[in-house]
C-alpha cells in the first residue's frame, strides 16, 4: 500500500466529520483525537516492530512482552481495586498465560522462534487475558456482594472461606470464559476475523491465513480459562481474614 | 450455674460505630435465653461474635470455659450453631439445602437421617423433594433450624427466626426448639422482638440497649424490673 492510498483512506475519516458537523453530534474533536491517536501509535509500533525484527535480539522480544504486560496491568487493576495486590496477581496471571501459550507454540515448533511470530501472537494472548481479566474481576466482585448472604450461611455452617465463595467463582469463571467460546462458534459465518482478513489482504494464501487464525482461536481459548481460573483462585482469599471472616 | 457462653468486658466497634460498648455476662448451659431490646441495640453484632463471624474489638468471650480465639473458626462454627433471620435457601431442593452442612464437613446425608431431621422440626418427609426456594417462610426457617441442627450444636442462636410469621407457625417453631432443648440439652439463646415469645420459652432473659446489658436474669425479672428504661421498653412492646 502506497503513502498515497494511505492518505486517501482519510476520506473515511472525513465522512463521519462532516456527518458529525451538519447533523451538530458533536462527535468531531473525539474522531480527530482518535485518528491522530491511532496514526501515532500504529506508525510508532510498526517502526519499533520494525527495529526488533531487523535485530534479532531475544532481549528486545522480551522487553516489548513485559511492555504489553504493563500496559494490560494497568489498564485491567483498575477493575479489581476492590482486591488486595491485584497489580501483582494480574502480572502473575499474564506472565504464566505468556510462558503456557509460548511454551507450547515454541516447545513443539507449531510457530518459529523469531519476533515476527512472538511478539504478534502475544499481544493477542495478552490483550485477550486483559479483557478476559476485566470481565472476570467486574463479574466477580458483583457476585460477591449479591452473595454475600449466601457467603456468611455456608461459614456459618463451619464452611471455609474456599465452600462459601465456590459458587461466585465458578459463576465469574463460567461468565467470563463463555463470551469466548459463543464467539468461536459464529466465527466466519458473519464476519471474518480481523487476522485473517489482514492476512488475505496481504496477499497470504486463504488456507493459510484459515490455519493460523484457527492456531489464534484456540490459543484464545486457553487464555480465557486460565486467566478466569488464576484470577480468581489468586483473588478469592483477600475476601476473608485469618479468623475466616468476611472482609467488607 | 455452668456457662456455655461467658463474655468478659466485650466490645465491637467498626469505623464509624461502637456497637458493643463492654459487656460483661453469661449465657447459662442447658437453658433457654431469649435477648430481647430495640433495634440497633447490638443483638444481632453479639450473635456474630459468639459465633465466630466477627471477631471483638475487645474482651474476651469464653465458649464452654475456653477462649473463643483458642477454637478454629470451622469447629467454633459447628459447635455454636446461628439459624439466621433471613433463612437463605441455597438453590436445588430440601434434601440439599440439608446436605449442605454435612457436605462441607466430607459427609454425606442418608434417607434415614433427613427424615429423622426434617420430622423434628415438624415438616412431612415429602418436602425434602421439593425446591427449598418455593418454600413458605415458616417452612424456610424451619429448615434453616434443622440444616443448622444437623451440626448437632452444643449451643443454638436463633436470630428473629418468627418475626414474619404468622401465630401458628411461631408457636409451633417455639414447641419444636422447646424439644431440641429438653431432648438434646441444647442451649438456646433467642433473639426475640416479641416478648410474649420470650416470657412462654424462656428461663433467661437479657435485655440490651445501645450495645450494652439493661438487665440480665430469670425471665420473671421483666414483671418487676427496677430499671426504667427496661420497664418503658417493656410496657412498649406489650402494647
Amino acid at each position: 500500500m502506497s503513502f498515497i492510498a494511505l492518505l486517501l483512506t482519510l476520506i473515511f475519516v472525513l465522512i463521519p466529520l462532516i456527518l458529525s458537523k451538519t447533523l451538530r453530534l458533536g462527535l468531531e474533536k473525539d474522531t480527530l483525537i482518535a485518528t491522530v491517536r491511532s496514526i501515532i501509535q500504529l506508525f510508532a509500533v510498526g517502526y519499533v516492530l520494525q527495529f526488533i525484527f531487523d535485530s534479532e535480539n531475544s532481549l528486545y522480544i522480551i522487553l516489548m512482552v513485559a511492555l504489553m504486560i504493563g500496559a494490560a496491568t494497568q489498564n485491567a487493576r483498575k477493575k479489581g481495586a476492590s482486591i488486595k495486590g491485584i497489580t501483582w496477581k494480574l502480572v502473575l496471571t499474564f506472565i504464566v498465560i505468556e510462558i503456557l501459550t509460548q511454551g507450547i507454540l515454541l516447545g513443539l515448533e507449531i510457530t518459529p522462534p523469531s519476533a515476527q511470530y512472538i511478539i504478534p501472537l502475544s499481544g493477542m494472548v495478552i490483550g485477550n487475558s486483559m479483557v478476559l481479566g476485566i470481565l472476570f474481576l467486574n463479574r466477580f466482585t458483583a457476585e460477591v456482594v449479591a452473595r454475600r448472604e449466601e457467603m456468611e450461611l455456608i461459614l456459618s455452617l463451619g464452611g471455609t472461606p474456599k465452600q462459601a465463595i465456590q459458587r461466585s467463582l465458578l459463576a465469574s469463571i463460567k461468565a467470563s470464559t463463555i463470551p469466548t467460546i459463543e464467539s468461536q462458534k459464529t466465527i466466519g459465518l458473519v464476519q471474518l476475523p480481523g487476522m485473517m482478513s489482514g492476512q488475505i489482504i496481504a496477499g497470504a494464501d486463504p488456507l493459510q491465513a484459515v490455519m493460523f487464525q484457527l492456531l489464534i482461536l484456540f490459543l484464545l481459548l486457553t487464555t480465557a480459562i486460565v486467566t478466569s481460573i488464576m484470577l480468581g483462585f489468586l483473588s478469592y482469599p483477600t475476601k476473608f481474614n485469618e479468623r475466616m471472616q468476611i472482609i467488607d | 450455674m455452668q456457662a456455655a457462653i461467658s463474655l468478659k468486658e466485650v466490645t465491637y466497634e467498626t469505623d464509624k460505630k461502637q456497637i458493643i460498648q463492654g459487656i460483661t455476662g453469661i449465657f447459662k448451659k442447658g437453658k433457654i435465653t431469649a435477648v430481647i431490646g430495640p433495634s440497633g441495640a447490638g443483638k444481632t453484632t453479639l450473635f456474630r461474635l459468639c459465633n465466630g463471624l466477627l471477631s471483638p474489638t475487645g474482651g474476651n468471650i469464653l465458649i464452654d470455659g475456653k477462649e473463643i480465639k483458642a477454637y478454629d473458626p470451622v469447629s467454633l462454627r459447628r459447635h455454636v450453631g446461628i439459624v439466621l433471620q433471613q433463612a437463605i435457601m441455597l438453590e436445588g431442593t430440601v434434601r440439599d439445602n440439608l446436605h449442605l452442612p454435612l457436605q462441607l464437613a466430607g459427609k454425606e446425608l442418608s434417607n434415614d437421617k433427613a427424615e429423622q431431621i426434617i420430622q423434628l422440626v415438624g415438616l412431612e418427609t415429602d418436602i425434602l423433594n421439593q425446591n427449598g426456594r418455593d418454600l413458605s417462610g415458616g417452612q424456610k426457617q424451619k429448615v434453616s433450624i434443622a440444616r443448622t441442627q444437623l451440626n448437632q450444636p452444643d449451643i443454638l442462636l436463633l436470630d428473629e427466626i418468627t418475626s414474619s410469621l404468622d401465630r401458628v407457625s411461631k408457636q409451633d417453631i417455639e414447641k419444636r426448639i422447646n424439644q431440641i432443648n429438653r431432648k438434646h440439652g441444647t442451649t438456646i439463646i433467642w433473639i426475640t422482638h416479641n416478648l410474649e415469645q420470650a416470657k412462654s420459652v424462656a428461663d433467661e432473659v437479657w435485655v440490651m440497649m445501645n450495645g450494652e446489658i439493661a438487665e440480665a436474669g430469670p425471665i420473671a425479672l421483666l414483671n418487676h424490673t427496677s430499671n426504667d428504661a427496661v420497664r418503658r421498653f417493656v410496657m412498649e412492646e406489650e402494647l
